[in-house]
Formats: C-alpha cells, structure tokens, sequence
C-alpha cells in the first residue's frame, strides 16, 4: 500500500525507528512518500555477498586456525602476543559492526541480522570465542535472515565458535572409540541450550532424556584436528554410537547426517514457531507484545516452513508495527548506532569500543547464552540511564559544534520530536549541550 | 560540581518524587544492612563446600575432589564433616568468630535445569518460572517502615529481576564518564518529566552516584582497583553510611563450569577467589556497621554431583548457600545431609534438596530486616506460606 501527504510523512521517522536504528540526515526526505516500501523493498532478496564494511575481514577459518595454534604454544611470549592479537581483532571486529549498522542503507537487514546472532548468542564470555564471534555472526546467521530458520539453525548449531561457547568441541560419547579407551566423555550444554534457548523454547515440550540425547548426537562435531582447516568437523571416533531418541522420534545411527536431521526436526517443531515468534514480537513491536501480532507470526512460520522472509514481511505488514506507539526502548547497541547514524560523526575505533563498554553492551559479550534481554527493564537501570545521558554530553562536545541538534532533531526524529523537546534544544546554552539533549531526550531513546 | 546539588536543587523544585534518598536522609528505616549476592550460571555446592567425610565423597566427585583438612592444597576445615574450598580461605576465619554459615542441599522449588527459568524463579520469589515482573527483595523493601523508599542498591548499571518491582531503588557502577553540570542535568530532568521510565531511573541514579563518588575515593599512591573491587568497597562504604542505602544486591558471573572446573586451579577456584574478595571488601567498606549486615549468598541451582565428562560438571538441583556477617549466629553447617551414596541422589545424579532456599532467605527478611511473618505469606513470598522460615539464624 502506498501512502502519500502528512500522513505517511508522519510514518517515516516511525518507519526508521521502528525497523532500522533511526534515520540519517537525509532518510526522512528521501522515504517520507512511502515510508512502508521503504521497509518492504529491503526485504526483497539478500545483497551479493556481505556489506563492503566487512570486506577486509578474513572469517572464521583463519581465526580458528589462529586461535588452535595459540593453544598448542602455552603460555610463552610468542603466545602471550598472539593471544593479545586475536582479543584486539575482537575490537575492531566490534567496531566494524557497529559502523556497518550505523551506515546501512538496508538497516531492516542489520537489524535483523543483530536479532538473530542474539538469539544463537555466542558470547565473549567464553574467551576463546572473541575472534571468532563476528565471522559467526557473518556466516552462520546473516546469509539466513530472509532464508529458512532450519538452515540458520543447522548453520550457527554446528559453528565453529558455537561448539566452542557451549563447549560441544570437547564433548565425547561414553560408548564411542574415544569415550572407551578415555576418562573423557559427555557435555550437555550446547544440548539443552539448543532445545530450551535456540529452538523449542523452555517451556515447548522437551524433558531431560531429550537434552541428553541431543547431546549424544552432537558428539563428533568438534573443532581440533591434524591438517584442519579451520572449520567444524565431524570427528566418528567420539560420536556415540546406537540409535538416539529425540522428542519421540529414534534416529538410527548415521554419524555425521544425525545432528543436521535432528536440528531440521527441532526448527519445525510446533514449540520453535511459538518461540520465535513471541521472540520476534517483542523485539519489533513492544516488550509485552499484542497476541494477534504473536499469532500472525507464528502461523506464518508453521505455514512456510520458516521461511524467514515470509515471516518478517509478515512482521512488517502488522498493523500493530505501524499503530503502536514507539514504546520499546532502545539498547545499548541500538542507542550508539542511532547516535552515530544521526549524526555522521567519524568516531574512531577505540571511541566507539569504549561507547561499547561504557553503555554496557560489547557486542557478542552477553552474559549467557540466553542472549542480551529485550525489555525496557532490563535496560532502564538508574546507572544505565546516567550513562546515556553522560555519553551524550560526553560525545555534544567530541562534536565540537559540528553536528547542528536544531537540523538533526528536524532530520531524523521529524514528528517524533515535539515542541517542547524541540524548544529546549534551540535554547540549550551550547551547541555540545544542545545535541547532548537532543541524544538523551525520550523519543530519540525509544524505537 | 558534585551531584548531590542536583540533588539538593531538584528536591526544592519538587522535581525527584522518587529519589532514593529522600527518606533515608530524613527518617532512617531500619539500621541493618543486607547484601544479597546472586552468583550466576549455578555455583558448584560441593566443589564450595565439601562434604569431605561423607563416605562416598572421593570416589563420587573422582578428579573433582580436594584433599582432606591439613593436607596440601587441602580443604579448610569447617566442621569436621564439611569443608571450605581453599579459595575461599579470606573469609575461612569468619567461621571461628562465627560470622558465616552454610546451608547445605538448599534449592529453590524449581526442579528442572535451565539457567534462566530458575533464575527467574530464585529471584521472583515464586514457586513456578511465570515471567514475574517483580522481585520479592523489592517486595520485602516495600514492607519495611517508610515503604523502603531510599533504601535499595543494584550495584551495576541495571536493576536484577530481584530487586525489581514498586519501590524505587538505585543502580550504580563505577564509570569514567565526565560528570555532566548540575544546569545540564536539570534541563535533561525536565525532558524526562513526563516519562514514566527514563525519569525516575535517571533522579535515582544521579542521586546515587553522588554518594558513590565520595564513597569511592581510592587513597593516593595505592593501584586502581578493578570495577569488581572498586565496587564492593564502595558498596560498603555507602552501605555504612547513616543516610545511605541499606539493601543492596550484587551479581558474580563465570559459576557455569561445564569445562575446566578444576580442584584446586580452575575456573571454580577462580570464582571462588573473586567471591572471596568481594565478601572481604564488603566488609571492610562497611566498617563498624558490619556488626549489623548480613551477606547472604545464593546460586540458581547446584551441579551434578558426579563430573561430567570434560573435567566439569553439568547443571544439577541442589547446592549451598552461604550467610556472614555480624550479625549472624554463625560457626555452623545447616540442612540436612541427603548423603552422596547412588540412590540417595536426585534422579540419580544430583544432590537431593533438602531445604528450601525460600526458608532462608524468609529467616533473613524477618529476623534481620524486620519484615513480619504476616507480611512475608501475604507480599513477599505467597507461594510459600508452608515454607517454614530456618530458625536462629541471626543473632538477637
């Protein structure tokens, strides 16, 4: 539906917030006759390749190579070195990302990609998946965001820098070659996380027997081998042998084709069209979000297989996304790449690392692997809110008069700023303050 | 400029309805102090407190297990049954001048294994994970005299689901952000006005960190302390405070040892120091009011009891609690033992609950903080009324 006048200029601000990180200076004129093609047209189809931000980045095999020679060298100089090279390509990777985000012109597409890495959270947490975690992010969830959830699923499941973060690298069957001749054996983290956090939700219908024979069939797939190349691979001397019994269904013993089977089982299972929906709601909608828009959503997904795009154009096409009132608060995250798309300003590496670490969200440093929370709560601390509003005045006067709050406020927030807001900021004593205010105020905190 | 100004300005423009500190200025509420620890990821019961006579013990834990009291590397000495993790050696003398207990097969009601339903359920207070928006540390505050305006401390950027809930508390972390002037603030204060969450979040917090910035002076010539330590000590010192808070809570994260737990070095031993030192901390920053505080510090659930298979251990039922302070009746092991033995375990691989964790902390809440029983069953725990607090736990 195309819309024109007032009306559908009002939605562009409201289109920006609701499904990118707010506008640049520019959007609102140029998407201000159809705000809701705008969105629509980001979903048709993935760009070739990744963002040119990321085009200098090497992956994850390369970095996985790094990392697993580090481990064989100790805790000598060279290592010591090496291990602090791999920690600093953490940070730039952080800052890439953010600057991908801020400078997109598919932001829907960002969004979404930061969505779903958070919901198959690998987190820093666990050192070793640092360097790998951006490369994850790139390979196993953002060619996905428009495709199949199973093939997400398969794909950030059986990563590298997953089966490192749920430990699943070390795991080993009790009964297999490996698991008799040593005293190693079962893990069942990346098991029950994959059940409770990454398909069918805790609640979807899974019990105990279930997560360890998940965790059965995932024996094999591991990260450490002679001549490796840097990807995961599926070692059968530490698979478990037998059949396995997954939420009712028995999978003969097939070795490597058991866990891709098992993980397509659990993506269309009823639980995961609930779970993701639910998940998805809350996050573009509103922190309890209406059930006519859970609903939709997960009809769509049991409908399509979990066709994401499908699903997402759903999302899209919600009257709830374009009624309700912009009430979700922004993250961290999604606070700084707001601040740096509005106003245009060239932070450096280090700046915008520290506006990370600061604002308390480092990207892939959630502190589990449920992800990063997604409701006003969670990010409303009196701390956190001091924080925003010290980082803004903090980055008014980094800005040094360059950024005009006046034109940025009338820019990218349009009618989401109102008169009083936009009164108080041409009467801020300097221009430093004046964008500072602009920053902080509630509208430009919300999505 | 110092934000207490703010502060001070705002209350005469009757900006700060929410203020933390309005109360506790005026009108002291109660003069305890309580810190609660959430270690989150589920803390290793046994491998904190080990049950070193308990005849299955070595063979069960296998490379887990830590050698006997005396020996080297050895426990500490508790009881002569049960004893401390060596990491925890900073807060062993406690036990002597009976300034810290351990309640030992304590659980929530919660008998599955996920992290974050049982989190949920540790901190809403409930029986069953329903998503609660409220935490019962907050309902308690809400029962104490002046409806604990003032009086609760997030120590962190945000606010845990515990703390959460009607009564205003604050959140503080430490932060190298420049301080903003008191006229900016002000101007920033008049934006939020009509907003329901950035307002009172915002009041709160700058009036918090006016009283953490005086608390926080490190003494000249000493090294920076890292946040953790900065912010235990700080904690304390505006736990002490008169006007201060009285309440605050603490989360410590890396409890999950699936790998690596290790005996004596390992990522528990690891946690267990930085648990030990913060608990060391706080009392130092409380000072003299340590005689009135009680640390209590609490875990989702414990681990299986046997390791699992790459030198870890997985996610268990029951685990242990700790309690210190001055104002316990420590020196003593409490709960019942359900033993290590095969079929004394919980389905068969974890240690059997034999308290329950709401006991504890209902004892907590009404022998030290005052709340009454009554209002314990009605507010702050309606899910447990059958649950009978632990008894003599703090000292009278």
């Amino acid at each position: 539906m195309v819309m024109t006048g007032p009306a559908s200029a009002a939605l562009a601000a409201h289109a920006t917030a609701r499904f990118g990180y707010g506008a640049a200076p520019g959007d609102l004129a140029q998407i201000s006759s159809d705000p809701r093609g705008w969105v629509e047209a980001q979903l048709g189809g993935l760009p070739p390749g990744l963002p040119a931000g990321f085009i200098d980045h090497p992956g994850s095999a390369p970095r996985l190579m790094e990392l697993l020679a580090v481990r064989k060298l100790g805790q000598g100089e060279e290592a010591m070195a090496r291990r602090k090279a791999l920690q600093q390509a953490y940070r730039s990777d952080a800052a890439i990302r953010t600057r991908v985000a801020a400078g997109s012109d598919r932001p829907l597409i960002e969004r979404l990609t930061q969505f779903w890495s958070n919901h198959f959270t690998v987190s820093t947490q666990r050192g070793e998946v640092a360097p790998l975690a951006l490369a994850f992010e790139n390979e196993a969830i953002r060619p996905y965001v428009l495709g199949r959830f199973e093939e997400m699923a398969r794909a950030a499941i059986l990563h590298p820098a997953m089966l490192v973060y749920l430990d699943n690298a070390q795991s080993i069957g009790p009964n297999s070659k490996a698991g008799q001749k040593r005293k190693r054996g079962l893990n069942e983290n990346l098991g029950r996380e994959a059940l409770e956090l990454h398909t069918l939700g805790v609640h979807g219908g899974y019990d105990q027997d279930d997560v360890r024979a998940l965790a059965l069939i995932l024996t094999g797939w591991t990260i450490d081998r002679q001549d490796g190349d840097g990807t995961a691979f599926f070692n059968p001397n530490t698979h478990e042998p037998g059949p396995k019994t997954l939420l009712g269904r028995t999978f003969p013993e097939e070795g490597a084709a058991e866990a891709p089977a098992a993980i397509t089982m659990m993506a269309n299972h009823k639980g995961t069209a609930k779970h993701v929906a639910v998940k998805l709601a809350r996050h573009f909608i509103a922190d309890d979000p209406p059930a006519s828009a859970v609903n939709a959503l997960e009809r769509k997904f049991k409908e399509t297989g979990g066709d994401l795009g499908a699903v997402t154009a759903t999302l899209v096409g919600l009257d709830a996304a374009w009624d309700e009132p912009l009430a979700k608060l922004r993250s961290p995250n999604d606070f700084l790449t707001a601040a740096l798309r509005a106003t245009q300003l060239p932070l450096d590496e280090k700046q915008v690392v520290n506006a990370l670490n600061l604002l308390g969200q480092m990207p892939f440093a959630a502190p589990s692997p449920a992800g990063w929370p997604d409701r006003a709560a969670d990010w409303a601390g009196p701390d956190a809110v001091v924080r925003r509003v010290d980082w803004s005045l903090a980055l008014g006067q980094r800005a040094g008069g360059r950024v005009d709050a006046r034109l940025l406020l009338a820019a990218t927030l349009g009618d989401l700023a109102d008169a009083e807001l936009v009164q108080m900021v041409a009467r801020a004593p300097s221009p430093a303050e004046a964008l500072a205010l602009a920053l902080s105020s509630p509208a430009f905190q919300r999505r | 400029m110092h934000r207490r100004h703010f502060l001070g300005a705002s209350l005469a423009a009757g900006l700060l309805a929410a203020s933390p500190l309005k109360v506790a200025f005026a009108d002291a509420a109660t003069d305890k102090r309580l810190v609660l620890i959430v270690l989150r990821g589920a803390m290793d019961g046994l491998g904190a407190v080990a049950p070193y006579a308990d005849p299955d013990y070595r063979s069960i834990r296998g490379e887990l297990a830590l050698a006997e009291p005396g020996q080297p590397d050895g426990l500490l000495d508790l009881d002569g049954y049960f004893g401390l993790h060596p990491a925890l050696a900073p807060i062993h003398g406690w036990w002597a001048e009976k300034q810290l207990l351990a309640v030992h097969a304590i659980a929530t009601p919660y008998r599955e294994r996920s992290h974050f339903d049982a989190q949920d359920l540790l901190e809403s207070g409930g029986a069953k994970p329903t998503g609660q928006k409220t935490g019962w540390l907050n309902r308690a505050l809400d029962q104490v005299h002046g409806h604990g305006t003032g009086l609760g401390l997030a120590l962190g950027q945000g606010v845990p689901l515990v703390m959460r809930g009607a009564v205003p508390v604050a959140s503080w972390a430490p932060s190298p952000l420049p301080e903003p002037t008191t006229d900016f603030l002000n101007r920033v204060m008049d934006i939020y006005q009509k907003d329901k969450v950035l307002g009172p979040a915002l009041s709160s917090g700058l009036g918090i960190a006016d009283m953490a910035q005086m608390a926080s002076g490190v003494p000249a010539g000493q090294p920076k302390p890292k946040d953790r330590q900065l912010m235990a000590t700080t904690a304390g010192r505006m736990l002490a405070d008169p006007a201060g808070p009285r309440v605050a809570v603490m989360d410590m994260q890396g409890w999950d040892t699936h790998v690596g737990q290790g005996s004596i070095k390992g990522r528990l031993p690891n946690a267990l120091t930085d648990l030990a030192e913060v608990m060391g901390l706080l009392r130092e920053g409380l000072g003299e009011a340590w005689s009135k505080s009680v640390i209590a510090v609490v875990t989702e659930f414990g681990r299986t009891v046997r390791p699992n298979g790459t030198g870890g251990t997985d996610h268990g039922t029951a685990g242990v609690a700790l309690l210190a302070g001055g104002a316990i009746e420590g020196g003593r092991m409490l709960g019942k033992w359900p033993g290590l033995r095969d079929d004394k375990l919980y389905e068969g691989r974890d240690l059997a609950p034999t308290t329950d964790m709401r006991a504890l902390l209902k004892a907590v809440l009404k022998d030290h903080l005052g709340v009454s029983g009554r209002a314990l069953d009605a507010h702050v725990f309606p899910d447990g009324r059958n649950v009978r607090p632990l008894a003599d736990l703090i000292r009278t």
